[in-house]
């Protein structure tokens, strides 16, 4: 056969049907951060919501204040302050049901404390005393974590666990932006996407990774814009408006528990303070810049809303100051006390059974302590 | 012993008998992995659990090791009992950090109240002309954290016994398939398996008087030819599995060392920093005034796992053990 009776004899097929899966439009990000206070959309928020929202921020600010005093003093190892982010930090904790699980990064203490974890305990990693001071069952909040975003894929399966009993628990994670860039962010996203699991991502983008801005940590369009790639709706809001973040949450958590998967959430915020009280912010970014953002404070925000619509008066800013004032003394007292450790404990709880291993080591410092106990003279040699 | 027919049976049979009799017994226990669903798993162990238990009981994951064992720890916070399958050993290293900063430590960090009854299946070890990322003998990296129990069966009954053991203890177990093994034939009763001892206690394999060889997995067949050959040169030797990396059986290694005076360890992973040294320096705390020689050690070359060519000349062979114990007969200045 010549090369043209071939040509001749040829039929192209076409390639076997193909169309995007889903449609990505409705996925995509909100031009802009949503907001809610200072426009229309205020008048529809429940002002017991706001209120509580205002109490909240101005306990997180003041919490927020004490510890980094406590730093100073020598009686917190460190601090990461999420001073500028109790907006988001506050709706996170308020949006969820009891039955929910929230899961924080090393910087959401105040997510913590805000769900009703103990000041005290929220901030053991922080002291040192122990690694999670609390027990994560009694307010359904798992460790606070250092490692970052490693604890999204355990929010994934913690909401995917759930589903899988029954259960209508949504699970809200929480991740810098920074965080976002790391292999567990995907493998979360992903897998949460793929399972339909009852997950929230709440991203929240303080513009820094200790010092690397946003610009150096990703070419996407946003974060938010990230969600589309996982088959899965990314929201942007502004992370300084406690009403928007809360609304935005909340929508999220619904569509997850009413069985419509995950949502990504970034909240544009910004960092006031410095990374920790141990980092120098001065070396990677202006002082303009800073001012600027503090112009937009969250507290001031939804102060101005609830103010200028006669939801709250002199009194009750006093009201919510007192009581912030109040909780930072009793975190104060309480720190100021040194904690009760038992060596021992170090054995406790690295097997449900103590391996022999273990168990000799623990003859060996029972031993140490007691001589250390006996003093010099007692030691005997 | 059982009256029931021995029949014979592979290890990887025992092992998917054993999950199915766990996912049978217990409702909480959830297998996953990639692959393990339709297929089976590429070694078939998980084969017919995804049939008989539903795809939300034995489930294809996407491809993501991280994010296999990141999710399992949400589930066992949950309340759930994952067994999870990492394909192939070289391909759980994307879920090291998962399983070192969360899966060992999450008991201790929380005082007890999150323990995590995770079973991570690693396919481990070569003899199998695996390409490269096929044949890998992490161990060791697994030993060196606490937290984690290690446990390898050498034995179909083992393989059967062990792996129930892990999925029913409430801490997290790396449990290490010498995949070298997975088709090694032994007689063993299906109709009533047995669970064997507890995680932890080491078995001797066969006694003898003129030294111990120390050994696990893939390498005890090898010690048992071993063992045999040496007796043509007059030596009776001991051959105890460890079936348990961690936690370490002390009382029994230490038993046998005291009464043959001469211990030698083998294992296919590289020698430097590897599970043999760690064996070696406990053995000789324990027993040097009985010890006649110092306490050696056979294993892999100090590379990376090498071309399936090649494997043959890495793999402790039974030549290589043989002459390790003519070397017990150790004299000062050697
Ligand atoms: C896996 C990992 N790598 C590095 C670090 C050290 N580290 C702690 S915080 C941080 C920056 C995190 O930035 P981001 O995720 O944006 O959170 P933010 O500090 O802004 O809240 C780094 C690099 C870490 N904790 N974990």
């Amino acid at each position: 056969m010549t090369v043209m009776e071939q040509r001749g004899a040829y039929r192209p097929t076409p390639p076997p049907a193909w169309q995007p899966r889903t449609d990505p439009a409705p996925l995509l990000p909100d031009a802009r951060p949503y907001r809610v206070l200072g426009t229309e959309a205020a008048a529809k928020a429940d002002p017991e919501l706001l209120r509580r929202l205002y109490a909240e921020l101005v306990r997180g600010r003041r919490y927020n204040t004490q510890a980094t005093a406590l730093t100073k003093q020598g009686r917190l190892a460190v601090y990461p302050s999420s001073t500028g982010q109790e907006a988001c930090q506050v709706a996170a904790a308020l949006v969820l049901q009891e039955r929910d699980w929230l899961f924080p990064s090393y910087r959401d203490t105040l997510a913590a404390v805000a769900r009703g974890v103990d000041p005290v305990q929220a901030l053991t990693l922080l002291r040192g005393d122990w690694h999670t001071g609390y027990d994560p069952y009694e307010h359904r909040v798992a460790p606070l974590c250092t490692p970052l975003a490693t604890q999204l894929p355990h929010a994934v399966g913690l909401a995917h666990a759930a589903r899988l009993k029954g259960d209508d628990v949504v699970a809200l994670a929480l991740v810098g932006d920074g965080g976002t860039s790391e292999g567990d962010f995907h493998e979360a996203l992903n897998f949460a996407a793929v399972w339909q699991a009852p997950v929230v991502f709440l991203v929240q983008n303080n513009g820094f990774a200790i010092s690397v801005p946003l610009a150096k940590q990703t070419a996407a369009p946003s974060l938010a814009h990230k969600a589309v790639g996982y088959g899965m709706p990314g929201r942007l809001v502004d992370g300084n408006d406690a009403a928007a973040v809360h609304e935005v949450l909340a929508d999220a958590v619904a569509h997850a528990r009413e069985g419509g998967g995950p949502t990504l959430v970034e909240a544009v915020t910004y960092r006031l303070d410095a990374h920790t009280n141990a980092d120098d912010a001065t070396r990677y970014r202006a002082d303009a810049e800073v001012e600027a953002w503090r112009d937009h404070d969250p507290i001031v925000l939804l102060e101005r809303e609830l103010t200028d619509r006669g939801l709250l008066d002199q009194d009750g800013m006093r009201a919510a100051r007192e009581d912030a004032e109040a909780m930072a003394a009793d975190l104060r007292t309480r720190m100021n006390q040194d904690p009760a450790l038992d060596p021992r404990e170090l054995f406790a709880n690295v097997y449900a059974e103590p391996t022999s291993q273990l168990m000799e080591q623990e003859a060996q410092l029972r031993a140490e302590l007691d001589a250390e106990a006996a003093g010099p003279e007692g030691a005997g040699r | 012993m059982t009256t029931v027919a021995l029949k014979p049976a592979t290890m990887a049979q025992a092992l998917t008998r054993a999950l199915r009799d766990a996912m049978a017994a217990d409702a909480s226990v959830h297998v996953m992995g990639e692959d393990v669903g339709t297929l089976g798993g590429v070694f078939r162990v998980t084969d017919g659990l995804a049939k008989e238990f539903g795809d939300d009981r034995c489930t294809d994951t996407p491809l993501a090791e991280a994010g296999i064992l990141g999710t399992a720890v949400g589930m066992a916070m949950y309340g759930l009992r994952p067994v999870v399958e990492m394909q192939f050993d070289a391909f759980a290293y994307p879920a090291f950090e998962q399983l070192v900063s969360h899966v060992a430590r999450m008991r201790n960090r929380t005082r007890g109240a999150m323990p995590l009854p995770i079973t991570v299946r690693v396919p481990y070890g070569g003899g199998i002309g695996g390409v490269e990322h096929h044949s890998d003998s992490s161990e060791a990296y697994y030993m060196a954290t606490p937290g984690l129990h290690v446990v390898t069966p050498a034995t179909v009954a083992d393989a059967y016994g062990l792996l129930r053991a892990a999925i029913a203890s409430d801490d997290p177990v790396v449990f290490l398939e010498p995949k070298r093994l997975y088709w090694s034939k032994d007689t063993w009763n299906p109709e009533e398996p047995e669970a064997v001892e507890p995680i932890g206690r080491a078995v001797v394999r066969r006694p003898g008087r003129s030294a111990t060889l120390i050994t696990y997995g893939p390498s005890l067949p090898v010690c048992l030819e071993a063992a045999e050959a040496a007796r043509a040169e007059g030596w009776d030797l001991e051959v105890v599995d460890l079936r348990s990396l961690v936690p370490f059986d002390d009382a029994t290694v230490t038993a046998s060392v005291r009464r043959t005076g001469r211990a030698v360890v083998v294992h296919e992973s590289n020698g430097f920093g590897g599970p043999g040294g760690e064996i070696a320096a406990r053995v000789t705390e324990r027993c040097f005034h009985y010890l006649e020689a110092p306490v050696l050690r056979v294993a892999g070359f100090d590379i990376p796992y090498p071309p399936p060519m090649l494997e043959r000349h890495h793999l402790p062979g039974v030549d290589r053990i043989l002459d390790a114990v003519g070397r017990l007969q150790w004299e000062a200045g050697s």
